[in-house]
C-alpha cells in the first residue's frame, strides 16, 4: 500500500475539498467555557468541605448550593462537558486531516455540537433541583440520557461516513482510539441506563442491588477507560507528533497499545467493587485484569515520551510540549496507581478515602486537563493563522497548573492514607481508638483547605489560558474553512476492483455500530425476563414501605450517597464500629443501589434504630448543634417542605414490574400508609418535644435512615395495607 | 448473579466488534506499513503544495 506517495498524480485527477474550521472553534469555546465552569463548581464544593469547620455561618443552606447537588453537576461538567468537548474539538479537528476528507455531514456536526451543548445545560439545571438518578457520573435523568444517545449516534454516524468518504487508505491509529471510543461508550451509556419510569423526569434502574452496583460500576470502570483515556490516546497520538513536528516513537508500539489496551479494559470494571457484597471470583477478576492493564498503559506511555527524544531541548522552550510531558507523565502514574488500588489489600486501605479522589485529579487534571490546554494552545494560533499571543502567559499557566496538581493531590494522598489508617486503628485494649467517626474528619479539614488552594490555582491557570487565547484570536485571522486538494482513495494492489463503497470498510464499523444499537434494545427487554435474581435471599428482608421509598428517593435526591457508604466491609474495624457486615441479600430492593464510593461521613447501612428519631431531626436541621466540628451540611428544607406524594403510586407500580413483592393491587392503598407511618414518627417526634406535621419530607427521610439495615436483624415488620 | 451473563455478554460483544474489526484491518493491510503513516500525519497540511508541474503527489 501506500502506492500514493511513490506513483505519479495527475493534476486533474485531484479533487478539491474543504475542512469545517467552525466547528472546531465551537467545539473549542465550549471546551474553554464548561472547563472553567466544572472548575470553579469543583472549587465551590472543595471549599465546602472545610469550610463548615472554620465558618459555620457560611452554610446558608439553600437546596440548590448544597454540595450533593452540586457534586454530581461538577463530576458531570468536568467529564462530559470539558473533557466531552474536548475530544469532539479534536476528532473534529484530526479525522478530517487524517482522512482528508471533510466531515460527512455539516449539519449533523452542528446537530451534535448544539445538542451536546443542550444536554450540558440541561444537565446544569437539573442537578442543583436534585433531579438525579443517584448513580455516579450517570446522573442525568432518563430524558437527558435518551438525549445524550441520540447526540451520540449523530456523533458516531458523522465519523463513520467521513471515513467510508476518505481519501487517505490508511487509517492513523488515532482513529482506531477514536472509533473504539465511540462504539464501547454507547454500549456502555445504553445498558447503564435502562430504567423505568415512573414519572417525566423520575425514574428506577431495572437492576437492584448487587446486580446494580455491577453494571453502574462496569459503566463507571469503562467511562473513565472509554471516555477520558482512550479519546485522549486518540488526540495524544495525534497532536503531540505534531506539535514536536516528530512523528511518533514508535508506529508499531502504537498499534499493540491499541489493540491491547481495548481488549482488557473492559474486564476490570468489579476493581471499583473489593470487599463489597459481589462474589469473589468477579472481584478477582477485576482484579487480574486490572494488574494486566499496567503493561499496554505503559506501553502507551512510553510511546509518547519517547516521541520526544532527541527535541527535549525544544520542551525546554514550548510550553505546549511540557503540558504534553505532564499529561503523559500523569497518565502514566495514575494508570499505575490504578491496578495498585485494584489490589486487595492496598484496596482495603485506599478504599472509601480521599485517596481515591486524589488519584482521580491526577488523571483528570494531569492527563485530560493538561493534555486539553496543549491542544488549545496548538490549535487556536493553526486555525487564526497567527501565533500565540503570549508564550510568557502560557508558560505561567503551565506553572500554577502545574503546581496546582501538586497542592490538590499531595494533601488528599496524606488525608486518604490518615483516615484509612485511623478507622483501622485499635487501642491495645482492643477498642477502636477513633470510635468516633467525627475525630477522623476534623483530622483531615486542614488538607481539605489546602486541597481547595490547589483548585484554585489550576481555575486561575484556566482563567489566564482563557484571556491568552482571546488575545491569540484577536490579533490574527480566522479560517472558517481550509481548501484542500488531494486524489481519490487508491486501492491496495491485491485488490482488483475499484469499489469504494465496499473496500473503504468502514462499512463493517458502521454495521457493527448498529448492531450494537440494536442490541442496545434488545436489551432493554431480555434483562428483565433474564435476570431472575439469585441473589441469596433473606427472608426477613421486606420492601421498602412507601413512605421509606419516598426518603430513599430523598435521599439520593440531596446526594447523600457521595458522602455516605452503605456497604460495611467484612473486616474487624468496620464490623466494630457500624455492626454486622452486609449481605448481598439485603440489596435485593435497593434501586438504584447505594452502596457509595466515599465515606466522608460515616458508613449508614446500620443506622437504622441507632438513633431516635429527633436526634435525625435535629441533625438534619443542623448536624454542628449534635456533632460539633461536623462538615455535614445543614438540610433545613427538609423541615420545611412538604413531601410530594403525587407519583406513589406510579412508584410502587414501577417496583411491582420489577417483581417487588408488594401485594397485589397496592399501587392503589400505598398513600394510605405513608400517612398512617408518617402519623407514628410525627407522635413520636412530639414526646420529644418537636412539633411537625405529617407531609414534611424529614418525615419519610427519618422513616427510610430508621430502617436501614434492620431487617436482618428480625425488628423491622412493615405493614402493607391491603386493597 | 445473573446480571453477569449481561455484563459478559455485552463485554464479550465488543470484543467480538473489536476482534472483527482487527482482522479486518490486517486483512486490509492497515499495518503492513509500520512506519510511513507516522511520517505522513507531519505532511497533511502541506498537500496544497503536491507538486503539480511533474505531476508527483506528495
Amino acid at each position: 500500500m501506500s502506492n500514493d506517495s511513490t506513483v505519479s498524480v495527475n493534476p486533474k485527477d485531484l479533487e478539491t475539498f474543504s475542512y469545517d474550521n467552525v466547528i472546531v472553534r465551537n467545539f473549542a469555546w465550549a471546551t474553554i467555557i464548561w472547563g472553567i465552569v466544572g472548575f470553579l463548581v469543583g472549587l465551590i464544593i472543595a471549599i465546602q468541605m472545610f469550610a463548615p469547620a472554620y465558618f459555620p455561618f457560611l452554610d446558608v443552606g439553600i437546596s440548590y448550593l448544597s454540595f450533593g447537588r452540586l457534586r454530581p453537576l461538577h463530576t458531570n461538567a468536568v467529564i462530559f462537558a470539558f473533557v466531552g468537548n474536548a475530544i469532539f474539538m479534536g476528532v473534529y479537528y484530526s479525522l478530517p486531516r487524517l482522512a482528508k476528507a471533510p466531515m460527512w455531514s455539516i449539519l449533523l456536526s452542528k446537530l451534535h455540537f448544539w445538542g451536546w451543548q443542550l444536554i450540558i445545560v440541561s444537565a446544569a439545571v437539573t442537578f442543583p433541583l436534585g433531579l438525579t438518578q443517584g448513580k455516579e457520573y450517570a446522573e442525568l435523568i432518563w430524558p437527558i440520557d435518551v438525549a445524550v444517545a441520540v447526540v451520540w449516534v449523530i456523533f458516531g454516524i458523522n465519523m463513520l461516513m467521513t471515513l467510508i468518504k476518505r481519501r487517505e487508505r490508511h487509517m492513523y491509529v488515532a482513529i482506531w482510539f477514536y472509533i473504539a471510543s465511540w462504539v464501547t461508550v454507547a454500549v456502555l451509556h445504553i445498558v447503564n441506563s435502562l430504567v423505568i419510569p415512573y414519572s417525566l423526569l423520575s425514574s428506577y434502574p431495572i437492576y437492584t442491588g448487587v446486580q446494580d452496583a455491577l453494571v453502574q460500576w462496569w459503566y463507571g470502570h469503562n467511562a473513565v477507560a472509554f471516555f477520558l483515556t482512550t479519546p485522549f490516546l486518540g488526540l495524544m497520538y495525534y497532536f503531540l507528533p505534531k506539535a514536536a513536528n516528530r512523528p511518533v516513537y514508535s508506529y508499531r508500539l502504537s498499534i499493540i497499545h491499541f489493540w491491547s489496551l481495548i481488549f482488557l479494559y473492559i474486564w476490570a470494571g468489579p476493581h471499583h467493587l473489593l470487599y463489597s457484597s459481589t462474589p469473589d471470583w468477579v472481584q478477582s477478576l477485576g482484579t487480574v485484569f486490572s494488574i494486566m492493564l499496567i503493561a499496554p498503559s505503559w506501553g502507551g506511555m512510553i510511546n509518547g515520551l519517547l516521541t520526544l527524544r532527541g527535541v527535549w531541548d525544544k520542551v525546554r522552550e514550548d510550553p505546549i510540549l511540557k503540558f504534553m510531558v505532564v499529561a503523559i507523565t500523569a497518565y502514566g502514574m495514575a494508570v499505575f496507581e490504578g491496578p495498585m488500588l485494584s489490589i486487595k489489600s492496598f484496596n482495603a486501605l485506599s478504599h472509601f478515602t480521599d485517596w481515591t479522589i486524589a488519584h482521580v485529579h491526577v488523571g483528570a487534571l494531569g492527563w485530560n486537563g493538561m493534555l486539553t490546554f496543549a491542544i488549545l494552545y496548538w490549535i487556536i494560533p493553526k486555525m487564526w493563522k497567527t501565533d500565540l499571543y503570549s508564550k510568557k502567559l502560557a508558560n505561567l499557566h503551565f506553572w500554577i497548573g502545574f503546581l496546582g496538581i501538586l497542592i490538590y493531590a499531595a494533601p488528599l494522598y496524606w488525608a486518604g492514607i490518615t483516615q484509612g489508617l485511623m478507622w483501622k486503628q485499635f487501642s491495645p485494649d482492643g477498642f477502636l481508638m477513633y470510635r468516633n467517626f467525627l475525630e477522623t474528619v476534623t483530622h483531615l479539614v486542614p488538607m481539605y483547605a489546602i486541597r481547595a488552594l490547589g483548585g484554585t490555582l489550576f481555575l486561575t491557570g484556566a482563567i489566564v489560558m482563557l484571556y491568552n487565547l482571546i488575545m491569540t484570536m484577536k490579533r490574527g485571522t480566522f479560517m472558517a474553512e481550509e481548501t484542500f486538494k488531494a486524489p481519490a482513495m487508491v486501492s491496495s494492489h491485491n485488490e482488483k476492483v475499484n469499489h469504494r463503497w465496499l473496500e473503504g470498510k468502514p462499512m463493517p464499523f458502521l454495521i457493527a455500530s448498529l448492531i450494537v444499537i440494536l442490541v442496545g434494545g434488545i436489551f432493554e427487554i431480555v434483562p428483565m425476563q433474564v435476570i431472575k435474581s439469585n441473589v441469596p435471599t433473606i427472608t426477613s428482608v421486606k420492601p421498602y414501605t412507601p413512605l421509606e421509598l419516598h426518603g430513599r428517593d430523598i435521599y439520593i435526591r440531596e446526594g447523600c450517597y457521595l458522602c455516605h457508604s452503605q456497604m460495611i466491609r467484612p473486616f474487624r474495624n468496620e464490623t466494630e464500629r457500624y455492626g454486622e457486615y452486609s449481605k448481598a441479600g439485603e440489596f435485593v430492593y435497593d434501586t438504584p443501589f447505594q452502596w457509595g464510593s466515599k465515606r466522608t461521613g460515616p458508613d449508614l447501612h446500620r443506622i437504622g434504630g441507632k438513633y431516635p428519631h429527633a436526634w435525625h431531626y435535629q441533625h438534619m436541621y443542623d448536624p454542628q448543634s449534635i456533632a460539633p466540628g461536623s462538615i455535614m451540611p445543614r438540610y433545613p428544607w427538609l423541615l420545611e417542605n412538604s413531601l410530594d406524594t403525587s407519583h406513589t403510586s406510579n412508584k410502587i407500580r414501577a417496583l411491582m414490574t420489577l417483581n417487588f413483592p408488594y401485594p397485589h393491587g397496592y399501587d392503589n392503598v400505598a398513600y394510605i400508609d405513608v400517612q398512617t407511618q408518617a402519623m407514628e414518627i410525627v407522635e413520636d417526634l412530639k414526646i420529644s418535644g418537636i412539633e411537625t406535621t405529617y407531609d414534611k419530607e424529614i418525615i419519610a427521610l427519618i422513616a427510610y435512615l430508621q430502617r436501614l439495615g434492620t431487617d436482618i436483624k428480625g425488628e423491622s415488620k412493615p405493614i402493607f395495607s391491603k386493597p | 448473579m445473573s446480571v453477569v451473563i449481561i455484563l459478559m455478554s455485552a463485554s464479550l460483544f465488543v470484543a467480538i466488534v473489536f476482534l472483527v474489526s482487527f482482522l479486518w484491518a490486517v486483512k486490509n493491510e492497515q499495518f503492513d506499513d509500520t512506519y510511513t503513516p507516522s511520517l505522513r500525519i507531519l505532511n497533511d497540511e502541506n498537500i496544497n503544495n503536491v507538486k503539480l508541474k511533474d505531476g508527483v503527489g506528495e
